[in-house]
């Protein structure tokens, strides 16, 4: 475990670390323990908005574990994220008991409204909070396994996989508009009370929640982390410079992808999870093929390939949006959002991150390369194995 | 005594006119009498009266009887004169026609109940059986068939004996048929040719009759009806499934529409562009505009709206294809999921512009005169613009395949998308051709716009409701093939609209995709692959 660590982290993954586990203690401490009002007292309503980023950042870094290191554009990643905060959603609901409008201890109050007379089957057991978090897992997980199993066996690459994954996150937006579908149709599922006993819009379930979310930001990059930099990492970014070549060369391809799109599934599930406890709804609107989207260019700002700069691309692209929707600028976000998308494309291929290493890692070597030249003219021996 | 009786004989001419100034006009015929039933104002004597003055054939009968259902039949109950109030105000009396100045204040409205209320719509059904018009004539049989009175059947005998026109002919044939069906003492003779009419009519209201001949009728005339309810229930499987395919058709050539274009860009440049919706969307705005344009300008030209739109909207559309091109994708060449996302991203900024300009809501698009309107073909209606859009489809499809095949510039877009270095030795300018072909699918886009701006909302989101369908098209029926993305619209759009009545319209839908994607797996390429080396690349 430690030699994994090790291996997996750099300077700038533990400067990451450090800033994300920062956050999470910081700014629930400052809002609980600091007066209102402080100055640096940061307020429950931006508590919540946090949190949101960090859901879409942890969103964003399952993306760039597939689209970044194994070239698959899944344009249906909104799907997983979805259902895993269906899954939660339905546990939440289920805690609502005889609280609702209609008052019925089973039945949630939309049921009732459609007139349901027992609970469907599928929603048995989400009663219990371990169930639904198995559920959170399992429901992106399994979806996104029989969906690539299909798929990558097929050989199915390129931009024909992204417009399929936008077809079944498509199909998904329509199948859960349906009323008789069972999960609250357009309206979805809200009116959360609480959860796991504490109330859910009480300040110090946010401040957990936010810091939760921090921490599942801290653990899905550790993961991502010790994938990328293992030899796995290695078969996959292979496969993405050159599908054919790895699979002549013995790996079998299909396999390799199959795990990390269904380990970057069930990380966009635990990322819909936590959002849901933290915005108070989720209806089929998630499911949107143009959410999904969106999620890919957070990653392509900040950089793919890079893991840090797509939590960073979330997090810069959804604050820009809170600031210029909530402003005088509303009508242009579009405008801009579309401006990002054919901008970084065409002059920000890397992203953010990308484009700092790039510019970065030659001073960084040619520093290096001067500081081993003094060394070695104060030695005044040259010695070539220095110089490698 | 003699005093007596010549008293008596000098009073009985006195009497006898008295009696004749007072009953003459009731005297007059039974149309007289009906009418003053009216003055009593009770249910059964206006329902009498009704009956009486339907089919008395007075001139007066059917003012007075729609004056009845309107609640403008006033009756005084002290002078028992009916007066009717005319929708213009004025008053007429109801036995002379005559105008009356004013309506004494003692008279009131004659009331009516549902029961009544039925009797009045029949009798008015069967006033119009008389009307000059051919088609209020056939409206007033249909109703008839539908009421199936048996009071009807003397005034249906008179008009069908009176009648020319063929279609009120049968009209009146097929009431006179219900009627003796529903009649209780009509010949076994008449019923079973009752049903052999009402079998031949053969559609859902025919159904529906038959299956209400009731189970105590002779042997012969149920056992008719229930082989003609088979018969009937049959045929109408057969046009359902007639309906089927046409609506199918219908929304294949839709979709082909939308995807022709796509096939140019994608499959022909292999580019992927998300803002094709958005190239289809700016057609129909163009053809708003057009149509705003006329209407204030040039409003006889209206009905060639069109006529101008479509090519204006290929040019409009086209031109910003080639600036895209020009400007975003001919950087991205090679890399298409960067391209995917750079045209979603202009797609994006090319809604919120038409949003900015034009506002987000739905713009009025007007279908001109010889696009509006529908006929019936057998039992199903075929509406025109559905019908002008799938022979526009077709026209551009051919128009396009030619296009390729025949026209230099077809020569070189094929030779550039084949093997683009060789072309580009050959002096072929391949930047050049990629614009245009660019510009072509976008054009074709614009065209497209055009033709759903007819049968769909004009909005911002026009688009968007089609690219996913689009695509699904291209990548079903093969990409790099115009006849693939032929068979797959309407494999899609025929497949579609039979799913829809059995799993409901948005399962329907859900249950495409599905098969799509599940297709995809088992032939990555599409129905009509291309086959060779090229196919890795």
């Amino acid at each position: 475990m430690a030699h994994v660590l090790t291996r997996s982290l750099d300077r700038s993954a533990t400067v990451f670390l450090l800033v994300v586990a920062a956050a999470g203690v910081l700014i629930p401490l400052s809002n609980l323990l600091l007066p209102a009002g402080s100055m640096f007292q940061v307020p429950t309503y931006l508590v919540a908005l946090f949190g949101k980023y960090v859901c879409y950042a942890i969103l964003a870094l399952s993306i760039d574990l597939i689209w970044g290191y194994c070239g698959i554009l899944s344009l249906g990643h909104g799907a997983f994220f979805a259902l895993g905060g269906y899954a939660m959603g339905m546990y939440l609901m289920r805690q609502i008991g005889s609280r609702g409008v209609y008052g019925n201890p089973i039945l949630p109050d939309f049921m009732v409204f459609l007139n349901y007379t027992k609970l469907p089957w599928y929603w048995h057991g989400f009663d219990m909070f371990w169930f639904a978090m198995l559920i959170v897992l399992l429901a992106p997980g399994l979806l996104a396994f029989g969906f690539g199993w299909l798929a990558f066996r097929s050989r199915v690459t390129g931009v024909y996989l992204s417009i399929i994954t936008q077809a079944m996150t498509y199909a998904l937006l329509l199948a859960f508009f349906r009323n008789d579908f069972g999960f609250g149709g357009n309206n979805g599922l809200t009116d959360f009370k609480d959860i796991l006993g504490f109330n859910i819009q009480a300040n110090g379930t946010r401040a957990a929640l936010f810091a939760l979310s921090c921490l599942g930001l801290i653990v899905g990059f550790l993961i991502c982390r010790a994938i990328v930099t293992s030899k796995l990492g290695k078969v996959l970014i292979a496969i993405r410079d050159a599908e054919s070549r790895t699979r002549f060369l013995g790996y079998r391809v299909e396999s390799y992808k199959l795990f990390v799109f269904t380990l970057s599934a069930c990380m966009a599930g635990v990322a819909g999870a936590l959002y849901v406890p933290q915005v108070g709804i989720i209806n089929p609107g998630e499911f949107a093929p143009g959410n999904s989207i969106e999620a890919v260019i957070w990653v392509a700002v900040g950089g793919r390939g890079t893991l840090i700069g797509a939590a960073l691309g979330a997090i810069v692209v959804n604050y820009a949006k809170t600031v210029f929707t909530s402003g005088p600028l509303a009508p242009y976000w579009l405008f801009m959002l579309g401006a990002l998308f054919i901008l970084v494309t065409l002059l920000l291929p890397k992203g953010i991150i990308g484009t700092f290493n790039a510019w970065w890692e030659p001073r960084k070597t040619k520093r290096l390369s001067e500081l081993a030249e003094s060394a070695a003219r104060e030695d005044g021996v040259s010695e070539p194995k220095m110089a490698e | 005594m003699l005093t007596n009786a010549l008293k008596k004989f000098r009073a009985v001419p006195f009497a006898l006119l008295m009696l004749f100034s007072m009953l003459l006009p009731a005297m007059a015929g039974p149309f007289e009498d009906a009418v003053a039933k009216f003055a009593n104002d009770d249910y059964s004597d206006s329902e009498d009266a009704v009956g009486a003055i339907a089919t008395s054939g007075n001139p007066l009968a059917f003012s007075i009887i729609s004056a009845l259902q309107d609640g403008r039949l006033m009756a005084d109950p002290d002078s028992k004169k009916i007066y009717l109030t005319q929708p213009d105000g004025k008053s007429i009396d109801a036995l002379t026609g005559a105008a009356v100045a004013s309506v004494p204040d003692s008279a009131a409205a004659v009331r009516l109940n549902n029961h009544l209320r039925r009797a009045v719509e029949a009798a008015l059904g069967g006033l119009t059986l008389s009307s000059p018009d051919p088609e209020k004539r056939i409206e007033a049989a249909q109703s008839v068939y539908k009421g199936h009175d048996e009071a009807m059947l003397p005034l249906i005998d008179g008009a069908l004996q009176k009648e020319t026109n063929k279609s009120a002919k049968q009209a009146l044939t097929e009431a006179r048929a219900a009627i003796l069906l529903f009649k209780d003492d009509a010949t076994e003779q008449q019923k079973l040719e009752a049903i052999a009419t009402i079998k031949a009519r053969g559609d859902q209201e025919a159904l529906a009759m038959l299956t209400d001949v009731p189970a105590d009728a002779p042997p012969a005339v149920a056992h008719a009806a229930t082989a003609a309810v088979a018969a009937i229930q049959q045929r109408l499987a057969l046009w359902s499934v007639v309906q089927n395919a046409w609506y199918g058709l219908s929304l294949g050539s839709v979709l082909l529409l939308a995807a022709i274009g796509l096939a140019i860009t994608f499959g022909v440049m292999g580019v992927i562009n998300m803002a094709h919706g958005e190239m289809v969307m700016i057609g129909a705005y163009v053809t708003f505009v057009v149509q705003q344009t006329i209407r204030s300008h040039f409003p006889g030209l209206f009905d060639y709206s069109l006529v101008f739109a479509v090519p204006l909207a290929f040019i409009v559309a086209g031109a910003i294809g080639v600036l895209i091109e020009r400007t975003i994708i001919r950087f991205l060449y090679g890399r298409p999921l960067e391209t995917l996302l750079a045209t979603w991203g202009l797609s994006l900024v090319l809604q919120q512009a038409v949003r900015t300009m034009f506002g987000p809501t739905n713009q009025e698009v007007a279908n001109p005169s010889w696009m509006s309107g529908a006929f019936e073909l057998g039992q199903i209606s075929i509406t025109y613009n559905r019908l002008w859009i799938l022979c526009f489809t077709m026209a551009v499809f051919a128009i396009l395949l030619a296009m390729l095949r025949y026209t230099a510039l077809g020569l070189e877009m094929r030779a550039v998308t084949q093997n683009r270095r060789m072309a580009a030795s050959m002096g072929i300018a391949t930047s050049r051709v990629d614009a245009l072909t660019f510009g072509l699918g976008s054009g074709i886009a614009g065209i497209a716009g055009v033709a759903l701006s007819q049968i769909d909302n004009v909005s911002p989101n026009l688009g968007q409701s089609y690219i996913i369908d689009s695509f699904m098209v291209v990548v079903f029926g093969g990409v790099g093939n115009l006849w693939g993305t032929l068979v797959g619209a309407f494999t899609l759009g025929i497949a579609n609209k039979f799913l829809e009545p059995v799993a409901g319209a948005v399962l329907g839908k859900i249950a495409i995709l599905v098969l799509i994607i599940l297709f995809i797996q088992k032939r990555p390429r599409g129905l009509f692959a291309l086959k060779g080396r090229a196919v890795e690349a």
